[in-house]
C-alpha cells in the first residue's frame, strides 16, 4: 500500500466529511435549538439537487444552479415550517418522527411526479473538472478539492455566524432558555424560520455539489440523513464544532475502512476471507463508532453532561 | 364515543372475521393482506412494550424483526439444501419446523436484545433513538454483506415451513395461526401492564426518581421490558418470513423500524390496541391507495400528516375521545 493512496483515500474521506457537515450542521441548529427531530432534513438535500440539475439543463451554469439549490431548498424549508413542523415543537419526538416521516413521503412522491422515475445528470463544469496535481505528485480530481474547501469555509463562516453575530448569540441563547430570550424581545417564531432556511439551504448546497459526483434520483437524501444523524449525535446535539469534528471523523471511518480493513485482515485471513470479511466491518464501521462514542460520552463528544 | 375496552374486542373480532369471510367467498389475495396486517401488529405490540410502557424510542427494532426473518431463513435453507448448519463440536441441522424456528428466533433476538438494551440504556431520550437506529443499521449492512446466506439478495424458502398437525399451506391455517399468536402476545400485554413490574416499569418512566427510592433499579425494569420487546419482535420477523417465504435484508433497514414505530403512533402509543388498528390502517391504505393512483404515497403522507396534527393520541385517542399521557 503505498502512501499516494493513503493520502488519496484521506482526501476522499474529508471531502464526504466535509459534505455531511453541511447536512449535519443545520440538522444540529433545528434539533439543538427547537429540539425537533426533522427526518425530512434529507428531502430537503434531494430538492436541492433536483433545483440545480434543472436549472444546470435550462441554463448551463453551475453558480446559478448553486444559488437555485439553495433557494429552492431554503423556500420549501421556510413552508414546511410555517406550515407544518411550527406545530410540532411543543409536542413529543414520536409526532415529530411521524410527520416528518409523513413530509418525506410527500416530498419523494413529488419529486418523482415532476421529475419522473429516471435519475437525473447534474455536471462538474469545465473550470472544475479534470484533476490537479498536488505537491508530491498525487493526481486528484479538481472538483473534490473544491468541494473540501467549499465546505470548510462554509464551516468556518458558520462558525463565526453563531459566535459573533447578534442572530448567532440569539440562536445560543435561544438553545438554553427560550422563554427568557422571548421575554427580552426576540420574536423566537421568526428566528427559529430563519434557523430552518438556513439549515435546509446548507442541505440543499450539499445535495447540489454531491449531485455532480453522483446521480440526481429520488431518495438520495435518507442514506445521507442517516449519517448526518450520526455525525451530530457523535458530535453531541446542538455543537457546530462537534458536527464539524464528528462529520470528519465519519467520512474519514467510512472511506479508510473500506480500504484498510481487508488489508488488516488480510494480515491473517484468506485473501478472499479477509476481503469480504473486512468490507463487512468497514460498512458497519461508522456505527461501530458511534455506538463506542455514545457508551463513552452518552451526550457526545461536545454535547451537554446529563 | 365508545368505550377502549369495547374497541378492542371490535378490532379482535374484525381482524377475525374478515379473513374467515374471504376463505368462504374465495379471496385468498385478502386472508394474505389480513396476515401481513396481523404479523405486522404483532411486531408493533412488541415494541409498544418498550415504547408505549417503558418509554423507550426506539428506533432500532427491526433488529429483532430482521433476526427473526433470518433465523427462519438461515434453518429453512439448510433443511432445504440438506447441510448441516453446524458440524463441530456437535450437529445442527437445519430445520422447517416452525415452533422450533419460533424458538430459535426468540432465543436469538432475547440475546440480541440484552446486548443492545445493556448498552443503549446508558444513555438516553434523543442519544437513545439514535444509538438503536446504529445498531439497526450495523444489523443491515452485516446482513448485506454476509454473502453466505444470501448478501443483498436475500434467501427464498420454496415451501412454507410446517406446524405440527397443521397444513399452513392453505392461507387460512397459516393467518389462524398469527391470529392465535397476536390474541396471546396482547394477552401478555395485559398482563404485563396490570402486573407489580407493568406498574413498576409505568412508575419508572414517568418519575424514575422514586422509583429508585423505593429500592428498584429503573434501568434493569426498563432492560427487561426491551428484552420482551425484542423477543415478540422477533417473533413476528420469523412469521414474517415465512408469510413472504422470503428474508432479506430490507427487514433490517431503518424504514422497517420506522413502519413499526408509525403503525404505533398512528393508532395511539401505550394503547392495548394501538398498535393493531395502527398496523392493520396502514396495511389497508398501502392496498386500497396503492390502487388508487401511481403517487398514492402522497395521499398517504397527507393522511398521517393529518393524524398527526388533528389527531393527538393516534386512531385510537380520536375513536374513544380519549387521550393517554404519553412522554
Amino acid at each position: 500500500m503505498s502512501t499516494l493512496l493513503i493520502i488519496e483515500q484521506v482526501l476522499n474521506g474529508l471531502q464526504f466529511g466535509v459534505m455531511l457537515f453541511l447536512m449535519a450542521a443545520g440538522l444540529t441548529l433545528i434539533f439543538g435549538v427547537m429540539g425537533l427531530i426533522n427526518l425530512a432534513h434529507g428531502s430537503l438535500y434531494m430538492i436541492g439537487a433536483f433545483a440545480a440539475a434543472a436549472v444546470a439543463g435550462l441554463t448551463g451554469s453551475f453558480v446559478l444552479a448553486l444559488i437555485a439549490a439553495m433557494a429552492a431548498a431554503a423556500v420549501a424549508g421556510v413552508l414546511v415550517e410555517m406550515l407544518i413542523i411550527r406545530r410540532l415543537y411543543a409536542t413529543d419526538h414520536l409526532d415529530q418522527v411521524l410527520a416528518t416521516f409523513a413530509l418525506i413521503l410527500i416530498f419523494s412522491e413529488g419529486t418523482r411526479w415532476l421529475f419522473g422515475s429516471f435519475p437525473l445528470f447534474l455536471n462538474i463544469p469545465d473550470y472544475f473538472s479534470g484533476p490537479v496535481t498536488l505537491p508530491g505528485g498525487i493526481q486528484y480530481p479538481l472538483y473534490r478539492l473544491v468541494l473540501i474547501c467549499v465546505g470548510l469555509l462554509v464551516a468556518g463562516a458558520l462558525g463565526l455566524f453563531i459566535t459573533r453575530t447578534r442572530v448567532g448569540i440569539q440562536i445560543r441563547a435561544g438553545k438554553n432558555d427560550r422563554e427568557m430570550i422571548a421575554a427580552l424581545g426576540v420574536d423566537i417564531s421568526k428566528l427559529y424560520t430563519l434557523i430552518f432556511a438556513l439549515g435546509a439551504a446548507l442541505a440543499g448546497l450539499a445535495g447540489a455539489l454531491v449531485g455532480a459526483i453522483q446521480s440526481v434520483q429520488v431518495g438520495m437524501g435518507e442514506p445521507v440523513l442517516i449519517l448526518a444523524f450520526v455525525v451530530i449525535v457523535i458530535g453531541g446535539i446542538g455543537s457546530i464544532k462537534g458536527a464539524l469534528i464528528g462529520a470528519l471523523l465519519v467520512g474519514l471511518t467510512d472511506t479508510l475502512g473500506g480500504i484498510f480493513l481487508p488489508e488488516l485482515f488480510k494480515l491473517f485471513m484468506a485473501p478472499s476471507a479477509a476481503q469480504s470479511s473486512g468490507s463487512a466491518l468497514a460498512s458497519m464501521a461508522i456505527y461501530i463508532l458511534m455506538g463506542v462514542v455514545l457508551i463513552w460520552r452518552p451526550t457526545g463528544l461536545f454535547g451537554a453532561r446529563i | 364515543m365508545i368505550r377502549e375496552r369495547h374497541l378492542n374486542a371490535l378490532v379482535l373480532l374484525l381482524l377475525f372475521a374478515v379473513p374467515l369471510w374471504a376463505f368462504f367467498n374465495d379471496a385468498p389475495f385478502t386472508i394474505t393482506l389480513a396476515t401481513r396486517a396481523v404479523i405486522f401488529a404483532l411486531a408493533a405490540v412488541g415494541l409498544n412494550i418498550a415504547l408505549g410502557l417503558g418509554g423507550l424510542v426506539s428506533f432500532g427494532h427491526a433488529v429483532f424483526f430482521g433476526i427473526g426473518g433470518y433465523s427462519m431463513g438461515i434453518l429453512a435453507h439448510h433443511a432445504q439444501t440438506y447441510t448441516p448448519l453446524m458440524e463441530a463440536p456437535f450437529l445442527i441441522e437445519g430445520t422447517k419446523s416452525m415452533p422450533v424456528i419460533w424458538l430459535v428466533a426468540m432465543v436469538t433476538s432475547a440475546f440480541a436484545a440484552l446486548l443492545i438494551g445493556l448498552l443503549s440504556l446508558r444513555t438516553a431520550g434523543v442519544y437513545f433513538i439514535m444509538i438503536t437506529l446504529a445498531f439497526g443499521q450495523m444489523f443491515y449492512f452485516f446482513s448485506i454483506s454476509w454473502a453466505a446466506y444470501g448478501g443483498e439478495d436475500g434467501l427464498s424458502v420454496y415451501v412454507r415451513n410446517g406446524f405440527p398437525g397443521v397444513n399452513t399451506l392453505v392461507p387460512i391455517n397459516f393467518f389462524v395461526i398469527c391470529f392465535v399468536i397476536l390474541c396471546l402476545v396482547v394477552l401478555l400485554n395485559t398482563l404485563i401492564a396490570k402486573s407489580p413490574f407493568g406498574l413498576a416499569l409505568s412508575a419508572a418512566r414517568q418519575v424514575p426518581q422514586r422509583v429508585q427510592t423505593v429500592g428498584l433499579d429503573p434501568n434493569r425494569l426498563k432492560l427487561v421490558a426491551f428484552v420482551i420487546s425484542g423477543v415478540i419482535t422477533g417473533l413476528a420477523g420469523a412469521l414474517f418470513a415465512d408469510l413472504n417465504r422470503f428474508v432479506s435484508p430490507t427487514m433490517f433497514s431503518w424504514q422497517m423500524s420506522g413502519e413499526i414505530m408509525i403503525f404505533i403512533i398512528l393508532g395511539g402509543v401505550a394503547r392495548l390496541c394501538g398498535p393493531i388498528i395502527g398496523a392493520v390502517t396502514f396495511v389497508m391504505l398501502e392496498h386500497f391507495l396503492g390502487g388508487l393512483s401511481e403517487y398514492w404515497h402522497i395521499y398517504l403522507g397527507v393522511l398521517l400528516l393529518i393524524i398527526v396534527l388533528f389527531a393527538r393520541g393516534g386512531l385510537v385517542g380520536l375513536i374513544t375521545g380519549r387521550e393517554v399521557a404519553h412522554d
